[in-house]
């Protein structure tokens, strides 16, 4: 194995794992602090990347589409927590997965109604097309690139909203302890209605970044959603430093398991059984490393309640 | 009144010593929501098309076309093809889009004795051993395109080929056509995870590997996300990709743009194929929907052609079993499809040419799958060996 490869594989599985920081921060976010299992968060996901690629067609330039698609994202979000999901944080998690689902399935049906059933094109933007090469002769794809920086950028003033900003404050109160909270006064309504437009904001930004690498179609949120629970529930619940550092671990448990077991078994394994082996395992590779945290630490890495 | 009418069917059916219809119920079993619900509306636009042409006739028949949507879930599709079997009362089946659906509703269309002409999967399963009288395709053997793919990467004189498809069987199936044809080196044959969304690690191997030519087989959503990164990954100009036509045609085309510049697929039909009927097609379907038309389209189309010139043939006798099936075996050779004329083999797959596409813009500036040679001739389905029929 060249190291250059090594070096490569390792930065693919930083930018995926950044990539489902964005769509897990907010579900982190939404989950711990309101207790609220919103399924539809991938919905929002798809909301927002179709939004990217309507405005980037619209204006014309991606760098113009992407603060509207956030925008618009939030209202949507907003919107959504204050006439439904609002009714759901009594209840039950079953109840709440009910719901959620149900709008999924609405959410599919109505973007393909706004939309058409096609999926929508949306490319990187001009600048940042094609590769570029890396310190050391390595080709890499500038847009991956760019996604690692915003996903790093996220990263920063996530933490710092968190921790240094009187909001952090509250919302970190609303998710060691949410009675506690609204004894002590916190307007809890529009606490939860700003986190899950926050939320959909973030979901906003991961479906207008990763646009332009995925598919822009119906039904785009789910696979990813899978995906951003296992992060949530290996970083534990409420947490974004553990959202950051379950998703690295995803990505990057992934990313490796797919780039090196197959070469792994080939060592010791007929190549018949190797190259059936190898796929098999690295598919459920994230999911072995989600029962062996939960084993562990049932709590998550990072538990956001004590 | 009604004692008149059924003197009248009396008297067809002792006239022509069988029941012909006097009208058509056909059958429509689609994906036409969810994630691949696209592909379902093209076939359905295209086989509507066609209806339409007809005057809503076809075969002469007043018909009506009744549509149910299987969510690509097997055991939706079966109920409702239960449904529209035992209920309903269809005189044909058609309609589905995706293999797995196709082999959970096979045996309950098999076991009502009622025609399915298919306009897309066409799997190996129904073709080889397990063929039957009552099962027609009028779109293309699974394996064909990538058969056609291997032929083609042989012709280019391509030494070194990479193959990358996904973990289920519908993907080693298209390997090991592609391989069946193909006479040069293999470097690796990958699985990807089914749904995937990332490809990095696998472009980097890929680059690694430095192959002439790279074949995938990654339908849907899976294909737009490996296209895209393919080509940001800056692969493009190291590394000829190639792709069977089906996971390349206008409906992806739409999704990815300008990243589809320059590939190769492989295609029973192309948008510019030189003949009246497909010029006829491709103007009025464009006219219609306002979009060019994709191989589905062309397929859903040349089904209800299909069934038009068999109801037709066999003077609407489509519960009669012998005549029926002896009009649909014969009808492509007298219908106007879009891809001409064509021979069936005796388990109901066409044996027809099959065409290499290459993606360019047209004078309009629009993205377009144009033929560019031919690279199977009269070719037959590989499975028809295991079919007992005559």
């Amino acid at each position: 194995m060249p190291a250059i490869l090594l070096l490569e594989q390792s930065l693919n599985g930083l930018q995926f794992g950044l990539m489902l920081f964005l769509l897990a921060a907010g579900l982190t976010l939404v989950f711990g602090i309101m207790d609220m299992i919103n399924l539809a968060h991938g919905s929002l996901y798809m909301i927002g990347a179709y939004f990217m690629a309507s405005f980037a067609q619209m204006t014309g330039s991606f760098w113009l589409g992407l603060p509207l698609a956030l925008v618009a994202t939030a209202i949507v979000g907003a919107l959504l927590e204050i006439s439904l999901l609002r009714r759901l944080y009594g209840r039950d998690h079953l109840t709440q997965v009910l719901a959620t689902f149900a709008i999924i399935l609405i959410a599919n049906e109505v973007v393909r109604i706004a939309w058409g059933s096609q999926p929508m094109m949306l490319n990187t933007p001009a600048e940042l097309t094609g590769p570029v090469t890396l310190p050391g002769g390595m080709q890499y794809a500038s847009y991956r690139l760019a996604i690692i920086a915003v996903g790093a950028v996220v990263a920063i003033l996530l933490y710092l909203l968190v921790t240094k900003t009187r909001v952090g404050m509250l919302v970190r109160a609303g998710a060691s302890n949410r009675e506690m909270a609204i004894a002590m006064g916190v307007d809890i309504r529009r606490l939860f209605t700003a986190v899950f437009a926050l939320g959909a904001a973030l979901c906003a930004l991961a479906g207008a970044m990763l646009g332009p690498i995925f598919a822009v179609q119906v039904g785009m949120g789910e696979n990813i959603l899978i995906l951003a629970f296992v992060v949530i529930v290996i970083g534990g619940i409420g947490s974004i430093r553990g959202a950051f550092v379950g998703s690295l671990l995803v990505g990057i448990v992934d990313t490796s398991g797919r780039a090196f077991l197959p070469l792994f078994f080939g060592v010791f394994l007929p190549p018949q059984l190797a190259s059936a082996a190898g796929p098999a395992v690295a598919s459920v590779l994230i999911y072995l490393l989600m029962a062996v945290v939960l084993y562990f630490r049932p709590q998550g890495l990072f538990p956001a309640r004590g | 009144m009604k004692g008149k009418l059924s003197t009248f069917a009396l008297a067809a059916l002792i006239s022509s010593g069988a029941q012909a219809a006097n009208e058509l119920k056909i059958g429509f079993l689609s994906t036409l929501s969810g994630p691949a619900g696209a592909i379902g509306i093209e076939i359905r636009d295209g086989f509507n098309l066609a209806v339409k042409h007809a005057g809503g006739k076809l075969g002469g028949l007043p018909t009506e076309v009744v549509f149910a949507d299987d969510t690509l879930n097997p055991d939706t599709g079966r109920q409702l093809a239960e449904r529209l079997l035992k209920r309903d009362r269809v005189n044909l089946m058609t309609g589905v889009v995706f293999s797995n659906v196709m082999l959970a509703v096979w045996p309950t269309i098999q076991e009502s004795k009622i025609f399915y002409i298919a306009p897309n999967a066409t799997p190996t399963n129904i073709t080889g051993k397990g063929c039957s009288p009552y099962f027609f395709s009028a779109s293309w053997p699974n394996e064909a395109h990538h058969e056609a793919a291997g032929a083609f990467a042989n012709s280019k004189g391509y030494k070194n080929t990479y193959l990358i498809a996904p973990n289920y069987p519908a993907g080693k199936d298209s390997l090991t056509g592609f391989k069946r044809m193909y006479k040069g080196n293999v470097v690796a044959e990958v699985y990807s995870k089914l749904n995937q969304l990332d490809y990095s690690a696998e472009l980097a191997q890929i680059r690694a590997a430095k192959p002439d030519a790279l074949y995938a087989f990654l339908p849907g959503g899976m294909g737009i996300n490996f296209i895209k990164q393919f080509n940001a990954a800056g692969l493009a100009k190291e590394v000829q990709l190639i792709l069977p036509g089906f996971v390349s045609d206008q409906d992806v085309v739409r999704a990815v743009g300008e990243p589809m510049l320059g590939l190769f697929d492989t295609s029973h039909w192309a948008y510019d194929l030189d003949n009246d009927a497909n010029r006829q097609f491709v103007a009025e379907f464009e006219k219609e929907y306002k979009r060019i038309p994709s191989l589905f389209a062309e397929q859903g189309y040349t089904a209800a052609l299909i069934i038009d010139q068999a109801v037709r043939d066999a003077k609407g006798n489509v519960e009669d079993e012998k005549t029926f099936r002896a009009a649909l075996m014969k009808a492509p050779e007298h219908a106007k499809t879009p891809r001409g004329q064509f021979k069936e083999a005796a388990n109901g797959t066409p044996i027809q040419d099959y065409y290499v596409r290459e993606l360019v813009k047209d004078k309009n500036g629009r993205i377009v799958n144009r033929k560019i040679g031919t690279i199977l001739k009269q070719h037959q389905d590989f499975w028809l060996k295991d079919c007992g029929m005559k």
